[in-house]
């Protein structure tokens, strides 16, 4: 029915590096030749536990991909049993994998403003590195603990938001971006949704478009369940009722795609 | 040793006992990249209504011990895009097709039933046990009186043969079968999902959208497995087996309980190619028993 740009992978697969970056935010490194070589910025795989008593798998974002080492990494937040049992695996563990998953981003700026807001910032990792223009990234935080920050400066010039105000600006994304007077003419995001929210009414008060990278929960993960929809302005491919799979249409859309 | 696997569902012969559960499996297509559909006893399509259905806010889902809730509501193209799309797309293949059927009214699961009548679909699976939608699904399936009623009302208009899915959220399972059985339905299916609630304790809010929603998974299991046997004391017709199937070791289970076939469901969204695994399973298990026919075992439970 749909095409589909990627082929996806379920497999058994080797984790080559596991480690925590601060407290609750952890990464893995994890090993499959075709899963890396078919890998795009703003993709996700399904993580699955090993416990049978937590079936669905959890989608986590590529933050990058190294396509001469066949890796992919994964940076994701501790929020329960699962992610928790991800969080004490190590190198040399094996963990079943299927992806990679969902659209990714469209490489397609003169300039670009990339917005990452907690754990929606691994995304943007693999994407600064993948665009071929200038690039500002701005990550938003709740305090000092701005994990990834340093990554991210060889890639283009960073601003940063923190809730409490210790790093950058006080405030979150869109503060910095008008505290720091960005301007660009793509406008890349992943993030919680009030801030995805706040993003689309900015993007389209300042006429910049914007792609909006979301979150739902997820069971199939492949656009099987329609558990994991959004509201689109247009009918949607597979039902024709507005809703859109966020894990196979998405995770990326186009903020004036859809409705948050 | 080579087993014969082929079982025969009211008239139609599948290569084997191995069907998906309705709505954890679209119309195959996504499947297709992780399972050749052709190995695949049957696919049963998610319900498809007289008109297209949006479904229910999200969230739509939850994970819980051993299962999960889920509370999609139904959301399905309608009829006319189905038959123009969805069955075309499984025609490609050798698996046998069962057209889950649900609907607010009579009236709806009349319609869409009319509209399948000329099209080459093996099997009508008729949803009176969906928990998540306001009208229809459940109201029809929670009384043995409504459940005769509308299965004769489909019968009537139906070309192929029909199986009536059945609610697990009932008194007594065995009557709704009986009830289903005397108003001409060809095969019963169960069960459906149990009606559960998970409330997130750090938001103090219901986990799904929805407040309630159907549980599956293993969790449900046992309560399916009996309720199979039930069941298959009560009536003559064939019944497909579900709820919590995971491996082949459960889909024997469900077999011996009086199952003539069984479907996956939940357990696709943990392993997207479990059912072939439980194909490779049912085989070796058949091979280690040295059982001929794999109908030899259902209902050997007694």
């Amino acid at each position: 029915m749909e095409d589909n740009m990627a082929e996806k992978v379920s497999k058994t697969v080797n984790i080559v590096r596991a480690e925590k970056i601060v407290d609750g935010i952890y990464s893995m490194w994890i090993a499959d030749e075709q899963m890396a070589q078919q890998a795009k910025p703003g993709q996700f795989v399904s993580l699955y536990s090993n416990d049978g008593s937590r079936l669905l798998p959890r989608p986590i974002s590529i933050c990058e991909i190294d396509k001469q080492a066949h890796t992919l990494r994964l940076v994701y937040r501790v929020v329960g049993a699962g992610t928790d049992e991800f969080s004490r695996m190590q190198a040399g563990d094996h963990i079943r994998v299927v992806g990679p998953l969902g659209n990714g981003f469209t490489l397609q700026a003169q300039k670009a403003i990339l917005i990452g807001g907690g754990i929606g910032i691994p995304p943007m990792l693999e994407l600064a590195k993948s665009l071929d223009c200038p690039v500002q990234v701005v990550l938003g935080y709740r305090d000092s603990y701005t994990f990834l920050k340093d990554e991210f400066e060889a890639h283009g010039s960073i601003y940063v938001a923190t809730e409490d105000g210790s790093v950058g600006t006080k405030g979150n994304v869109i503060d910095a971006i008008k505290e720091n007077h960005l301007e660009g003419d793509m406008i890349f995001a992943c993030g919680p949704t009030p801030m995805l929210k706040g993003i689309q009414t900015y993007a389209k008060e300042h006429n910049i478009p914007a792609q909006l990278s979301l979150e739902e929960k997820m069971a199939c993960g492949i656009g099987a369940c329609l558990a994991c929809v959004c509201k689109s302005k247009e009918k949607d491919a597979h039902t024709h009722v507005n809703n859109k799979r966020i894990c196979k249409d998405g995770p990326v859309f186009f903020a004036d795609e859809i409705t948050l | 040793m080579s087993t014969n696997m082929k079982v025969n569902i009211a008239g139609v012969q599948w290569d084997n006992p191995i069907t998906v559960a309705s709505g954890t499996f679209g119309s195959g297509a996504e499947y297709s990249e992780f399972v050749d559909l052709n190995l695949l006893g049957a696919v049963t399509t998610k319900g498809v209504a007289n008109v297209p259905w949006e479904g229910n806010p999200t969230p739509r889902i939850a994970e819980t011990y051993g299962g999960m809730i889920n509370a999609i509501g139904l959301q399905n193209p309608g009829i006319d895009v189905f038959v123009e799309r969805d069955i075309p797309y499984l025609k490609q293949y050798r698996t046998k097709i069962i057209v889950n059927v649900c609907g607010r009214t009579t009236e709806d699961y009349c319609e869409v039933v009319e509209r399948l009548a000329e099209q080459p679909i093996d099997l009508l699976e008729i949803n009176i046990s969906c928990p998540n939608v306001k009208h229809g699904g459940i109201a029809f399936g929670q009384s043995a009186a409504s459940v005769e009623k509308i299965t004769q009302a489909v019968k009537e208009k139906a070309k192929q043969p029909i199986i009536m899915k059945l609610s697990p959220n009932v008194t007594n399972i065995a009557e709704m079968a009986m009830a289903a059985e005397a108003g001409g339905a060809d095969a019963v299916s169960l069960i459906n999902t149990l009606t559960g609630m998970k409330i997130d304790i750090h938001r103090r809010s219901f986990a799904v959208a929805n407040k309630t929603g159907g549980l599956s998974g293993p969790a449900i299991k046992p309560v399916a497995v009996r309720m199979v046997y039930q069941v298959a004391q009560a009536v003559n017709i064939p019944i497909i087996g579900m709820g919590g199937i995971s491996s082949a070791e459960d889909a024997i289970e469900f077999m011996m309980a009086g199952a003539n076939a069984i479907s996956v469901g939940t357990a696709n969204f943990h392993n997207p190619t479990v059912t072939m695994d439980i194909l490779n399973g049912m085989q070796a298990f058949c091979d280690k028993y040295n059982i001929k026919d794999i109908n030899e075992i259902v209902g050997c439970v007694k």
